[in-house]
């Protein structure tokens, strides 16, 4: 009897013990830039809302008007004729970290993750899988990636699109978490 | 006894481990919900260029882009075929439109019409947006002085170029109804120092409609009529009707207007020719938009 109780007593504290951490920031970084034959395009939103959690899941929330081009006109367009920002304001990634088990938040380090989820981007949903890292350093998180994205996956159309627009963007992420 | 026991540790146990495993998804679709009530969010792209067709719209150049503007007008349509219906002939006006902020800009321009040359500067004053303390129409407020230094006929007249100089006030209330609708009201004053017949009033005043309705991302329909409270004689009021095509960094208009000159105190109070005489003119504007200045990436 008192054996029993013991064990589960141990069990409720194990749970307290492996409690879920909640990582979160509302300035993450996102960039995207693609390489084309006349000119180079890069924007930059630096007020992405992203939370982490040790239990592997991960998100990050992005505003599409959000992102700023060193071309003001450039920017118009891009919100205006490719991402119809006005019927989709957000772009959202929800998504999991694969090898969970690789990661230690409670120790500094530099780990290499997969992270496989959903970009919901214009209105559409593709699956993603990107490679990136988790640094921990003195208790704080940070996660960097780097993956492709087509734009024809998301319905994103525009008759510049593969002659003076890239067919494919570089999306990199680069968050540090409170 | 046993049995409770084991029961409701176990009930306890579960409840703490539901209690600790939050769905993050869920939490933070929360979280946007409450922050989306609470954002500001600012109309863009009311108009596609700075001016409608003749006349200008609220948006003023962004910040560090120089627009170069070639207005053309052919001669009137009316004119026959010995005149190519206009196309023989041409007026013309270049200008210069620059962004020194996003929300001022300034602009010089030269036209062939009485060989005018004109400056104005442009402010945003309000802009339309949506969702918290929201603003239902956007105002810019235009002012620009206009010179005509064209000789005079007759050289006895001694006229100095304050006498040549008309001023320019205007507000611009404008409304993006919809992503591909949207209309502007323009309140104007126009004071000319020296008035052609000495009936003539100095102050001009007149209200102009002005509206774009896009037809597809890049292909849009505009018209702009100007009413005249009070005006010189012989004189009628502007109408035009066009279409606006977008390529890149390019805008063309293609337009037919009853007005010649392409400066405010010209084509709302120097109107001389009348539709219904087909005294129309085949116009197209063409705007090209280099960068100067970039942006900054990071705010």
């Amino acid at each position: 009897m008192k054996q029993l109780l013991f064990a589960l007593l141990l069990l409720c504290t194990n749970t307290v013990v492996s409690a879920q951490k909640i990582y979160q920031t509302k300035s993450g970084k996102i960039s995207f830039y693609s390489a084309a034959l006349l000119e180079n395009i890069e924007a930059i939103n630096n007020q992405v809302d992203s939370k982490l959690s040790n239990n592997g899941q991960l998100i990050f929330m992005v505003a599409i008007k959000g992102f700023r081009f060193e071309n003001a006109t450039m920017q118009e367009h891009f919100n205006e004729n490719y991402m119809d920002s006005d019927k989709y304001p957000k772009a959202v990634f929800q998504g999991r970290i694969s090898n969970l088990a690789d990661v230690n938040f409670g120790k500094d380090g530099n780990y290499k993750t997969t992270v496989t989820g959903v970009l919901d981007m214009h209105g559409v949903k593709q699956p993603v899988t990107a490679l990136g890292t988790i640094e921990v350093k003195a208790g704080k998180v940070s996660t960097k990636s780097s993956f492709k994205a087509k734009l024809a996956d998301y319905n994103i159309k525009g008759t510049l699109i593969g002659d003076k627009i890239a067919k494919e963007l570089t999306i990199t992420v680069d968050c540090k978490y409170d | 006894m046993k049995k409770i026991i084991t029961a409701t540790t176990a009930l306890f146990c579960m409840n703490i481990l539901s209690a600790q495993e939050v769905d993050l998804f869920k939490i933070m679709n929360e979280e946007s919900v409450k922050k989306d009530s609470l954002k500001k969010e600012y109309v863009e792209a009311t108009f596609k260029s700075t001016h409608l067709i003749n006349g200008h719209t609220i948006e003023t150049t962004k910040a560090g882009l120089l627009d170069f503007r070639i207005s053309h007008r052919f001669g009137l349509i009316n004119q026959g075929s010995y005149q190519f219906f206009g196309l023989d002939n041409a007026t013309e006006r270049l200008g210069l439109d620059y962004g020194i902020t996003n929300n001022l800009g300034i602009g010089i321009g030269r036209s062939t019409f009485q060989k005018q040359m004109d400056g104005f500067i442009k402010l945003k004053l309000l802009k339309q947006s949506t969702g918290y303390h929201a603003s239902p129409i956007s105002i810019t407020g235009l002012s620009a002085v206009v010179i005509k230094t064209l000789k005079d006929a007759d050289p006895n007249l001694k006229r100095t170029t304050s006498d040549k100089t008309s001023y320019v006030y205007q507000l611009i209330i404008a409304r993006k109804f919809s992503p591909t609708t949207s209309v502007q009201l323009l309140p104007t004053f126009v004071h000319y120092n020296l008035v052609p017949q000495a009936n003539d009033p100095n102050d001009l005043y007149s209200l102009g409609i002005g509206a774009r309705q896009k037809v597809s991302k890049r292909l849009s329909i505009t018209a702009e009529y100007y009413y005249q409270f009070n005006q010189f004689s012989g004189f009628y009021n502007s109408l035009a009707l066009g279409v606006d095509i977008e390529t890149g960094g390019h805008v063309f208009q293609l337009h037919f207007t009853n007005s010649t000159g392409m400066t405010e105190s010209t084509f709302i109070n120097q109107t001389s020719g009348r539709w219904l005489d087909g005294d129309v003119h085949f116009g197209f504007n063409i705007s090209r938009v280099f960068k100067i200045k970039k942006q900054k990436l990071t705010p």
